[in-house]
């Protein structure tokens, strides 16, 4: 199971976090603050594991930006270092050419991308098309929804003029 | 044309994102992003919260400023500050109709609230309502909220609606119905038990992406009792092969490996089924076998399945064929220049030497490498490997290797497991005794702190027992060996707690028992121990006993005792010290050396921390008291059950409770075992837990018993652990009691010995790796080479058959039978899933839906530059205007040609998606290749975009436009 999801900056700002597992909001700065330090000060050959308290960490570096899961010891590794690459290129077809700063000024779509993609701390679905699909179908919900509030808004702004 | 057409696709994009965020919000973002230390960033924060506190209370705030602020909200709390003032708000935000602002709502209460928050019964109630809705993005918002939210007590008010949503027609809510499912189970499993058969039926559903859910819950059922699913095994592995033989639509594919992810959730179950179970292996060789052969091991994904695969080998039932497989993809591993894969290689070594021992051997010097890489992740892994295979042959050689990796690091967490691990290995291959208490010491001094302090006690104990031989003069020897190195170890500056204990309980003991050091050398020494470690009562408490011991050895040998100044200065300090413990052994000292020899000798026996004491459990001597109080007139004593108003719960025997439980009376101690077990007892008897809370009597009884068993046995530790007063309570304790009592008594004295029974089994898993055995290794002159030859040599051959826990089960013909039935079934199964997935490409993008939804998958960065100031006319006409020529720039280039070429291999597999099923028309299948197309320009266009906003690259992160797959 999955634990939590970290997006860590070079600079060791934090992007985004998910906690699959109840965390205090005192453990949560720890857990970054510790992780921070350790993974961004690995070297490039190393593996992309961390042994931490008892349970692994697999990261990832994209750019600039570290993409870290939380798992259990008897956990796949392998395989969650390609669940953070399924992430990016489903990030990365969803903004095009994804960015660190796409992800700073949109980190709630992120985090909707990343609730069709993990759920409960398992990988929900594995195939960037639907999630692809099912996140299209939000946005246009969103799309249609601000449209009719758009008129709606637009005839309270004639009625009283 | 087409640039008017891109212009007012901008210029729609800009109102959209204005809607999102607004200029504060975005300043917010930026001033963060720009701040030079943690210090400045915190200030911003605290200012924001500040605002956002004043903003959030103010009346009729309009619906979208308000999620607004939540999401700054989010943003704040994910920078790890406290937002809590605006949970409520974004529980509030939930109840709301449009889908827009539930969403952010529930995204809110997800990020911010923990299962056990009190808010969360006020959105129950809201999920109850949308889990109903007939629009299924609602749907799908509520069940993620369920995944996190709901807690144990909650689980039944959703559950009913979540079993229905499994026959939803939409695959996205079934899929999420059967996460929340499995959430459920982790939590409750007992809420969810009667619904194994909804999995098994979802396990045969029509969408790939529902099936691939359902290994999930499936996955956990199976471990935690795999005998109920050995029918499953035949669906199992023909679901493997129809995904290994791609099946599976193509959207599946990653990498163009056939669904991994399905593949390697799949093998997991079916090592679990197939551990140790002959029959069931046998189904699943050939898939494996199969998989092994098709698995592409030159990308990542293709080596985590076969990882899998070799897990999967280690645990079922030995296969010749498989293990060789294994062992080849193995050395494949260790071969790599990849350290992930040496990695991995390792683990899967360290599973498969359980069965076939002998292929460690031909990896040695690749397990030698990885044990002097500079990586700690992969050294840790080699460690592991090389606990798992230690004899008592090259137990000294690992067990010097850890201690001296040990001491080299400082993770906390980490030492504390190999100095366990050191103890245990040094416990069941040690050598010799000298060797022994030499490793002990050194993971007393090094790790003392982090050992559990059963650990210290053991070795006390063990230094006491001796090795359980007839000769005495060894003991003796090991005794003064280890006297005289903790003498020695006494001069170090700083010594963890632990150690001093047992180098205080050791002196103590044995100081003066060889006559090699003096009396006054040995009380000096724990003095000045006392001394210096002043603030450690405990450390202090062992060492007044020492001091007692060695004193009453000295009387009883008819030796003139002089106390050393320190030590009478010591002892006044700790006859007025606070703490009563300290006090009442200081006490006890003054009161034995003021007694006479033969007094003294009966006292404190030398070297007599091994023997049994021999309590009176009758208390017999306590009769002639009991007479003369009798016939001055007291009250005789009334059994306990006699008495009126009263549970007999005196018989709920508590091991651990043993000097408690002689009196009877003691309810308190049986309290917290009891209410455990409550839960489980059904209803009925539940009404004689009524009788339970007496606290009046309870009060003044329980001082009772507390002020006469310490004095029992207050002065050594050492008797602590050999008292055994257990069974003592038979003497007042009733036997017999009524019959509603006695049901709920022995229910629930049975659970609580199974739960004991089950955690003892937990915790001796005494590990059998003894039965390794290696051959002759080649010999090769190096260091390395010696290294690999203490590690994996010694010739003694000590043929064993590896206790690999397989078991042959014998087929039962009703288990066959079963699982004709059930193959039957499966075969229709699949059947009907091929014809369900012939169809092609279910799920195209080509429907109509989808076109609404087209612009903001194509390049919602765009947005940006309408967040930044919508009413600015220049500001977009700018931008306008240095869009328009990138895009421009792209129609000249060919199509598709060298947007190909220039995509890496990593996203080779997204470039071969047709990039149409994405967008429906003409014009925006350009845009999408401009979007898709080479990175830099891509970048350039960025970057103009967010020198407009005013981030500037050169501030502290210039990597901030770099393309994360570039």
């Amino acid at each position: 199971m999955i634990h939590f999801v970290l997006l860590i900056s070079r600079q060791g700002k934090v992007r985004l976090t998910k906690w699959y597992s109840p965390y205090s909001q005192k453990e949560r700065t720890k857990v970054i603050r510790e992780l921070g330090g350790v993974i961004l000060s690995r070297g490039p050959k190393l593996c992309n594991f961390v042994d931490w308290r008892g349970f692994k960490v697999v990261y990832k570096r994209y750019a600039s930006l570290y993409f870290c899961m939380c798992i259990d010891q008897d956990d796949n590794e392998l395989e969650v270092l390609e669940i953070i690459h399924h992430f990016v290129e489903i990030l990365d077809r969803y903004f095009g050419s994804v960015c660190e700063l796409d992800l700073i000024f949109n980190f709630h779509k992120a985090y909707y991308i990343l609730d069709e993609l993990l759920l409960a701390g398992e990988l929900q679905e594995t195939s960037k098309k639907t999630v692809a699909r099912l996140i299209a179908a939000q946005d246009s919900l969103v799309e249609t929804a601000k449209e009719q509030q758009g008129s709606i808004s637009n005839i309270i702004a004639q009625a009283t003029k | 044309m087409e640039q008017l057409k891109t212009i007012g696709r901008e210029l729609a994009m800009g109102s959209q994102g204005g809607f999102y965020q607004s200029k504060e919000f975005l300043d917010l973002v930026k001033s963060i992003g720009e701040a030079r230390s943690k210090a400045e960033e915190d200030r911003i924060v605290l200012g924001e919260i500040e605002t956002l506190k004043r903003r959030v209370s103010e009346p009729d705030i309009p619906k979208r400023k308000m999620k607004e602020y939540i999401l700054r909200l989010v943003y704040v709390e994910m920078l790890g500050h406290d937002a809590s003032f605006g949970y409520i708000h974004a529980v509030k935000m939930t109840h709301d109709d449009s889908l827009l602002v539930k969403r952010t709502g529930y995204l809110a209460v997800t990020l911010f609230l923990n299962e056990d928050h009190d808010l969360i019964i006020l959105i129950v109630n809201t999920i109850q309502k949308d889990l109903k809705s007939d629009n299924y993005l609602v749907v799908c918002a509520a069940l993620n909220a369920v995944c996190k939210l709901i807690n144990e007590e909650t689980i039944p008010a959703v559950l009913p609606q979540v079993v229905d949503l499994l026959a939803h027609p939409k695959e996205a809510v079934r899929k999420k119905a059967i996460m929340a499912l499995h959430r459920f189970y982790q939590k409750s499993p007992s809420s969810v038990s009667h619904l194994v058969s909804n999995f098994r039926k979802r396990l045969c559903d029509n969408d790939p992406g529902v099936m691939g859910a359902t290994l999930c819950p499936l996955f956990e059922l199976v471990s935690t009792d795999v005998n109920s699913y050995k029918d499953l095994v035949i669906s199992f592995v023909s679901i493997l092969k129809q995904v290994a033989e791609r099946r599976l639509p193509k959207a599946y594919d990653y990498h163009q490996m056939p669904a991994p992810f399905i593949q390697i959730k799949l093998l997991k179950i079916l090592a679990l089924l197939g551990s140790g179970d002959k029959q069931a292996s046998e189904n699943m060789y050939t898939v494996v076998g199969d998989i092994f052969r098709k698995c592409d091991s030159s990308s990542n994904i293709g080596n985590a399945v076969l990882y899998e695969c070799i897990c999967c080998v280690s645990s079922i039932y030995p296969n010749p064929k498989l293990l060789e497989s294994a062992a080849d993809a193995i050395s494949r591993f260790l071969k790599s220049d990849s350290h992930n894969l040496k990695y991995m290689g390792i683990d899967a070594l360290g599973r498969l030497i359980k069965i076939s021992p002998e292929i460690a051997e031909q990896h040695q010097l690749a397990v030698i490498d990885c044990l002097e890489d500079p990586d700690d992740t992969l050294k840790r892994k080699t460690f592991e490997l090389l606990y798992k295979m230690t004899k008592s042959t090259n137990v000294e050689v690992i067990v010097d290797r850890m201690i001296d990796y040990m001491i080299s690091i400082n993770d906390n967490h980490y030492k504390t497991e190999i100095a366990s691990r050191c103890v245990e290995l040094a416990e069941q291959f040690a050598p010799s005794n000298q060797w022994f208490i030499q490793i002990m010491n050194k993971v007393f001094e090094h790790a003392g702190d982090l050992v559990n302090i059963k650990v210290a006690h053991n070795l006390m104990r063990l230094i006491a027992e001796g090795f359980g031989e007839d000769d005495d003069s060894a003991d003796s020897q090991l005794r003064s060996s280890a006297v005289d190195s903790y003498l020695h170890i006494l001069g170090e500056p700083k010594i963890p707690s632990v150690f001093l204990q047992l180098i205080c309980w050791v002196l103590g003991e044995y100081g003066t028992a060889d006559g090699k050091y003096s009396a006054s050398y040995i009380t000096g020494k724990l003095s000045d121990v006392a001394e210096a470690y002043s603030n450690d009562e405990t450390v202090k408490a062992y060492a007044v006993t020492a001091l007692m011991k060695i004193y009453a050895f000295e009387i009883a040998a008819g030796r003139k005792v002089d106390m050393l100044p320190e030590c009478q200065s010591l002892m006044e300090q700790f006859l007025a010290s606070h703490s009563t413990d300290l006090q009442q052994r200081a006490y006890e000292l003054q009161a034995v050396i003021g007694l006479d020899a033969h007094a003294v000798e009966s006292i404190m026996p030398s070297d007599a921390s091994c023997e049994d004491i021999e309590v009176d459990k009758a208390l017999s001597f306590l009769n002639g008291y009991i007479q003369d109080s009798i016939e001055k007139g007291a009250q005789p004593y009334i059994p306990e059950s006699e008495r009126s108003g009263m549970l007999n719960i005196s018989n709920f025997r508590n091991q651990d409770h043993h000097g408690a439980s002689s009196h009877g009376l003691k309810f308190e101690a049986y309290e917290l075992p009891k209410q455990t077990v409550q839960s489980r007892i059904p209803p009925a008897t539940l009404a004689s837990t009524e009788f339970v809370p007496v606290p009046e009597p309870m009060s003044v009884r329980e001082s009772y018993p507390t002020t006469i068993v310490p004095s029992a046995s207050s002065d050594a530790e050492s008797t602590e652990l050999k008292l055994r007063l257990d069974g003592v309570q038979k003497k007042w304790g009733r036997q017999t009691h009524s019959p509603a009592t006695s049901t709920s008594s022995s229910t629930s004295k049975k659970t609580v010995n199974g739960i004991k029974q089950v955690d003892g089994s937990n915790t001796s898993n005494s590990s059998t790796w003894e039965t390794y055995d290696s051959r002759k290794h080649v010999e090769i002159n190096s260091e390395k080479q010696k290294l690999a030859a203490s590690l994996f040599g010694g010739s003694s051959k000590t043929e064993k058959k590896p206790a690999t826990g397989h078991k042959i089960s014998k087929p039962s013909s009703h288990m066959v039978e079963k699982s004709h039935v059930r193959k039957s079934s499966m075969e229709i199964a699949s059947e009907k899933k091929a014809l369900v997935h012939q169809p092609p490409d279910l799920l195209d993008f080509g429907e109509p839906t989808v076109q609404s939804s087209d612009p903001p998958s194509v390049d919602p960065f765009k947005e940006l530059e309408g967040l930044l100031e919508p009413t600015t006319q220049l500001g977009s006409t700018a931008a306008a205007a240095t869009n328009s020529p990138d895009i421009m720039g792209l129609f000249t280039e060919t199509p598709g040609g060298t947007h190909n070429k220039d995509d890496s291999d990593i996203l080779s597999s997204l470039s071969k998606q047709p990039v149409t099923n994405m967008v429906g028309g003409a014009t925006s299948t350009q845009v999408a290749q401009s979007s898709k197309g080479p990175n830099r320009k891509d970048s350039l266009e960025k970057d103009s975009l967010v020198r407009q906003m005013g981030v500037t690259p050169s501030s502290p992160n210039p990597n901030l436009f770099k393309d994360l797959l570039g």
